[in-house]
């Protein structure tokens, strides 16, 4: 009993659990549908790559967790959301795109520029991006969402004009890299892998998420305890720019061109959902980056298990909905404690038995 | 239950992770009375109301409320409120943006008969309120244009307009000066005519005996007893909150006046200023000096401190720091020079709530080495270990978030922090509000060995015989000028009548 309550009250419990129900949706299915019950785990080789829902969901899912990363980081230091990554991954494709196709040519073969020039450019552009929102909120006090608002709507149709309006091409090898495969393995886990191992050390070895945490709980007596609360808050929207061009790179390597209207459409929302998920509060402050990493995957399990199950892709959202409303429900203070006092009901119930 | 009784508590019991906050604890209110809550911090009085007013869930025990059959158990203040049971708390819990008018009347605003809110009867009932208490002020004003003395009296007007049979006051008085303590006896006498049972926390032994009839004293989370007023005399009180006799306060300073010479000077501030809050000042601190900042709230003690420290940018003249000129434009740049400041508003610019005792400690210090450069938790541990120790910090582990702490404990680790930083130069902005009269002393103590050590304090605070046991200086404020400097026969009457202003005799 001890033993269950401890491993109950640890920080990542619920995001874990809420990952397991997932996966346990997956296989009564595949046990109902009479395939083998471990289907949803199973990972074969085919055509030398890996392959199995897992790996799909790792590799589709790298996108949102790139993001959780920054959006972690943002909602802690300043109580608020960055709205604006997913149009910011869709600028930052469409920069990187234009750089390597050179302006105004809609297709290429060829690269105009080396291929780092062009994703790093890009990369750069979402920092730019970050920096600006930073600036806004930061220094000039906008609220996040306020702040934020003006990237999401304008960074598509910036993007749109740097690609002089065209859906810019690159059908070029090298660059399909980032979306494709490293040996036997997809890239975008590999990239989104060492994204969370960098913040992971970042966290662990620096004084990084103190200040983050102190500034995000208390901004004036993190000043007079000698931090830079404005200059904090500034850097986290940087990383979250950062986060978002790289998941911008991933996400026009995929395709093999910067599509403005559908990189990172509506991302911005999963990456929110993704640290909503993982147990942070959005109110700012103590924060955990596992919880978040971990609700990335489990918004891209759900997808994932509901095409699997032959939902179509329009009804699609109406059960996610319903089953993140189950899972925010199941994290929600007053519903703990109902459950906690519905316990401690049945344990004195027994008590009394007993006696 | 007895006919004059208004509020009997039998037995409440309560943990906290890892502590019993409260043991067994009996508590009786009569009608018409004004009892005092007595208690070092930690003892389990702001517990104790908070089991009253439905904040804490208590464990065991029963509360009997006047009027009312059977148990009464609160589930909020909201709940505590419709029973007749209103609570002004330590520090100010009332909302900063919403006017004044909007403050007294939230939760109960006055209905036109549209349903809508009746604007104008609530600013003219609002004005009718204040104008009670002698404070005409604008209602209509946000609170937070307000003094944070101004924004307690006004948390206290709600809570009387409230028409309440049982009136808390936790630690009302920290932040008023004593003509607006005059005024709150004036108004808690009134009160206390009308039948209303007043349960009064403060550390202030002198308003215990100058309003209060009886006396219950808690003793870590235990009743010790209670006593009619002219049963307990103070020393009498100090022994039974502390558990053992108390040797006199003012013994501890040392008669011998240090002399400082010209080389020791450590800050010699010319003409700083922030506008709006502190006009133009000089003030040279030397090393191993104590100095007190004294005048009435809002005198611009505070402001002076703050501008030497950078929390408020300097904006004219020079500041030297061991003879070179320094150039502060945050408070990093003033800890880099040795600085360290103690804010007088814990809450809002002290802890950092959801952060662990041991965090809170080691921020200071961290900021000071900078991000990269990490304290090992072995010394982190070490070091929180070290000041909970040395300061008594009252704490179920140096895990525990400092918010679960009580007032006076988180006030001590915040002195960790700045300890920990082993400053030069410390100002103390109020370090000794809400903190028990033990570790008052503990504290004084520790500022005159600090100054022996030969580091420089700036020492803020209400209590002017505090002040004349710690400081070797003290400058005058007032209405947000320095006006002088008294360094020769410091006593009580000298002081007062500086802060008063020369009026007296010219």
């Amino acid at each position: 009993m001890n033993k269950l309550k401890k491993i109950t009250g640890m920080a990542l419990f619920l995001p874990i659990f809420c990952m397991v129900l997932v996966m346990a949706v997956n296989i009564f299915y595949d046990i109902a549908s009479g395939n083998f019950a471990f289907n949803f785990f199973t990972i074969s080789i085919r055509n030398g790559v890996l392959y199995g829902r897992l790996i799909d969901i790792l590799n589709r899912g790298s996108e949102i967790a790139i993001l959780a990363v920054g959006m972690t980081l943002v909602v802690s230091a300043s109580a608020g959301t960055d709205i604006s990554v997913g149009s910011v991954m869709s600028l930052a494709a469409s920069f990187c795109c234009m750089l390597l196709a050179g302006y105004g040519v809609s297709s290429t073969n060829d690269l105009a520029v080396p291929l780092l020039v062009g994703v790093l450019g890009g990369i750069l552009m979402g920092c730019l991006c970050g920096a600006f929102n930073g600036f806004l909120v930061a220094y000039l006090n906008v609220q996040p969402m306020v702040a934020t608002l003006i990237l999401f709507s304008a960074a598509r149709a910036i993007g749109l004009l740097l690609c002089n309006n065209l859906i810019v091409y690159v059908r070029n090898d090298s660059f399909k890299f980032f979306g494709g495969y490293t040996g036997f393995m997809p890239t975008p886990i590999i990239i989104a892998a060492i994204c969370v191992i960098i913040m992971m050390v970042l966290l662990k070895k620096t004084a990084l998420g103190l200040y983050i945490q102190s500034v995000g709980i208390n901004k004036k007596a993190s000043r007079i305890a000698g931090l830079n609360s404005a200059k904090i808050i500034f850097v986290c929207y940087v990383v979250c720019g950062l986060a978002a061009g790289i998941a911008g790179i991933v996400g026009a390597s995929r395709i093999s061109s910067a599509d403005s209207n559908n990189i990172g459409l509506n991302y911005e929302l999963d990456a929110i959902l993704a640290v909503a998920l993982g147990g942070n509060s959005l109110g700012g402050g103590k924060f955990n980056l596992a919880g978040s990493i971990i609700g990335a995957y489990t918004i891209q399990a759900i997808t994932t298990t509901l095409y699997a199950l032959g939902v179509s892709s329009d009804v699609a959202p109406v059960y996610k909905a319903i089953i993140v409303l189950i899972i925010v429900t199941i994290q929600a203070p007053p519903f703990k404690a109902y459950m906690k006092r519905m316990s401690a009901k049945r344990a004195l119930a027994k008590g009394g038995a007993a006696a | 239950m007895d006919n004059h009784v208004v509020l009997t508590m039998r037995g409440i019991s309560m943990t906290f992770p890892g502590v019993k906050a409260l043991d067994n604890v009996d508590f009786t209110l009569r009608k018409g009375e004004i009892h005092a809550l007595m208690g070092e911090n930690g003892a389990g009085k702001s517990t104790l109301i908070k089991c009253l007013t439905g904040i804490n869930a208590f464990e065991t025990g029963e509360i009997h409320v006047e009027g009312i059959e059977g148990p009464v158990v609160n589930h909020s203040t909201l709940d505590a409120q419709k029973k007749g049971i209103s609570t002004v708390y330590q520090e100010v819990n009332l909302c900063p943006n919403l006017s004044v008018a909007e403050n007294l009347f939230i939760g109960r605003e006055p209905k036109t008969k549209l349903g809508t809110i009746d604007w104008k009867t609530m600013v003219k009932k609002s004005e009718a309120i204040m104008a009670d208490l002698d404070m005409n002020i604008d209602v209509t004003q946000n609170l937070e244009e307000y003094s944070l003395a101004l924004q307690q009296m006004i948390a206290i007007a709600r809570a009387v307009d409230m028409e309440c049979k049982v009136l808390i006051l936790d630690e009302p008085t920290s932040s008023l000066d004593d003509n607006e303590v005059e005024k709150l006896f004036r108004l808690m006498n009134q009160l206390k005519a009308k039948g209303v049972g007043i349960v009064f926390v403060t550390h202030f032994l002198e308003q215990v005996y100058a309003v209060c009839d009886r006396i219950t004293v808690l003793r870590n989370g235990q009743l010790v007893g209670e006593y009619p007023i002219d049963a307990l005399p103070r020393v009498k009180l100090v022994a039974a909150m502390m558990g053992k006799d108390f040797d006199d306060l003012a013994s501890i300073k040392s008669d011998e006046s240090p002399v400082f010479s010209d080389e020791d000077l450590l800050i010699d501030a010319k003409g700083l200023s922030h506008k709006g809050t502190i006009k133009p000042f000089d003030l040279e601190i030397h090393k191993g000096e104590v100095v007190g900042l004294t005048g009435l709230l809002g005198s611009g003690r505070s402001e002076l401190a703050r501008v030497i420290y950078g929390a408020d940018r300097n904006q004219t003249g020079t500041l030297k720091v061991n003879g070179k000129e320094a150039k502060i434009n945050a408070p990093i740049d003033a800890m880099n020079l040795g600085m360290g400041l103690l804010p007088d508003d814990r809450k809002a610019e002290g802890i950092i709530g959801d952060l662990s005792v041991r965090e809170n400690i080691i921020l200071a210090l961290q900021a000071k080495r900078g991000m990269f450069r990490l304290l090992p938790m072995k010394e982190q541990i070490e070091l929180a270990d070290k000041y909970i120790d040395m300061l008594q910090i009252k704490t179920a582990s140096r895990e525990t978030l400092i918010r679960q702490l009580s007032g006076g404990n988180q006030q001590k680790v915040i002195l960790g922090r700045w300890l920990a930083t082993d400053p030069d130069f410390l100002i103390l902005d109020e370090p000794t509000r809400g903190i028990d009269i033990g570790t008052k002393t503990e504290i004084q103590k520790l500022v005159l060995k600090l100054a022996k050590e030969g580091k420089s304090i700036i020492f803020i605070s209400s209590e002017i015989e505090e002040m004349l046991r710690t400081c070797t200086k003290m400058a005058v404020l007032r209405d947000g000028a320095k006006v002088g400097e008294i360094t020769e026969s410091l006593t009580q009457e000298t002081v007062m009548k500086a802060i008063a202003g020369g009026g007296t005799n010219e």
